[in-house]
């Protein structure tokens, strides 16, 4: 077990279930407003990273597809904590 | 061979900045990712201006789905991931398997996206109900069918790699494929918090 946590492939795929299971729990529970949203997204972009870095394998890659792939990342973020914000004025 | 003075240095990774795959599939993938963030922010802007109707609605969706589908095209990733690490280290017998499990998972996620819609077109919902399903049921099905052409990619791999096309000799098309695969996993995660769970 312990050496199959050595894979990054392995162990992000641990962290994607898990906070896959907290993203989950949010929405069991009614978790709702700004901290809600903010953590949420937080999970979305952790997730998304541990996908284009392990998953992709762009850890490895030139910097400009690291900057693409992550910059589309947070721009997406960014839009949607700004779109809810402008909702909870 | 290296040499023991190097020895007492910390060991690094010769530096090898290469792209999995094709080029040409990376630019693909940018401009679904482009396009995919474009309806992203109008959900998230249609809602700010339609509050109560997208958070009473959004209460109608089946969350347990949402986070199984999320489960299973994780899963289906990291299958596939398997398959090029197996290419990799030149195992080819198990690149066919990780990668009809990968397509097991994403034959998953569409039986359960078939559920999840026949309970709501049964129950009378269509893109013209109001604001929040029409974008609910254009997002999901846009993203459904690129689940469908993910796994029409990856029979074609399933294909080649019983064959024995993918080793340590050459692993570019599965890498390629791989890609496109991740980043229907990657569309999803940021889609099942933003239409099922944020409110």
């Amino acid at each position: 077990m312990i050496a199959a946590l050595k894979n990054s492939a392995h162990r992000a795929w641990l962290v994607l279930m898990v906070a896959t299971g907290i993203t989950w729990y949010l929405g069991e529970v009614g978790a709702a407003g700004t901290g809600a949203i903010v953590a949420m997204l937080v999970i979305a972009f952790v997730k998304g990273r541990l996908v284009i870095l392990d998953f992709m394998e762009l850890r490895e890659a030139p910097m400009m597809w690291r900057v693409l792939l992550e910059g589309w990342l947070i721009l997406v973020s960014s839009l949607i904590l700004l779109a809810y914000w402008i909702s909870l004025k | 061979m290296q040499s023991m003075t190097s020895a007492a240095l910390p060991a690094t990774k010769p530096v090898d900045k290469h792209l999995p795959g094709d080029l040409a599939i990376w630019f693909f993938i940018l401009a679904e990712l482009l396009a995919f963030a474009v309806f992203f922010s109008a959900y998230a802007f249609a809602r700010a201006s339609h509050v109560e109707e997208f958070n009473l609605y959004q209460q109608t969706l089946d969350r347990n789905l949402g986070a199984l589908n999320t489960l299973l095209l994780i899963t289906g990733s990291w299958f596939i991931v398997r398959a090029v690490q197996a290419a990799h280290r030149d195992d080819i017998k198990a690149v066919p398997i990780n990668i009809l499990l990968g397509w097991l998972c994403g034959g998953g996620f569409l039986v359960v996206k078939v559920i999840e819609y026949s309970a709501k077109f049964g129950a009378g919902i269509s893109l013209s109900t109001n604001t929040f399903y029409m974008f609910y049921i254009s997002l999901t099905f846009f993203h459904f069918m690129h689940v469908i052409l993910g796994m029409v990619i990856l029979t074609v791999l399933w294909f080649q790699a019983r064959n024995g096309a993918y080793g340590g000799h050459n692993a570019h098309g599965l890498e390629s494929g791989a890609a496109y695969w991740h980043m229907v996993d990657l569309l999803w995660i940021v889609l099942f918090p933003l239409v099922y769970v944020m409110r």
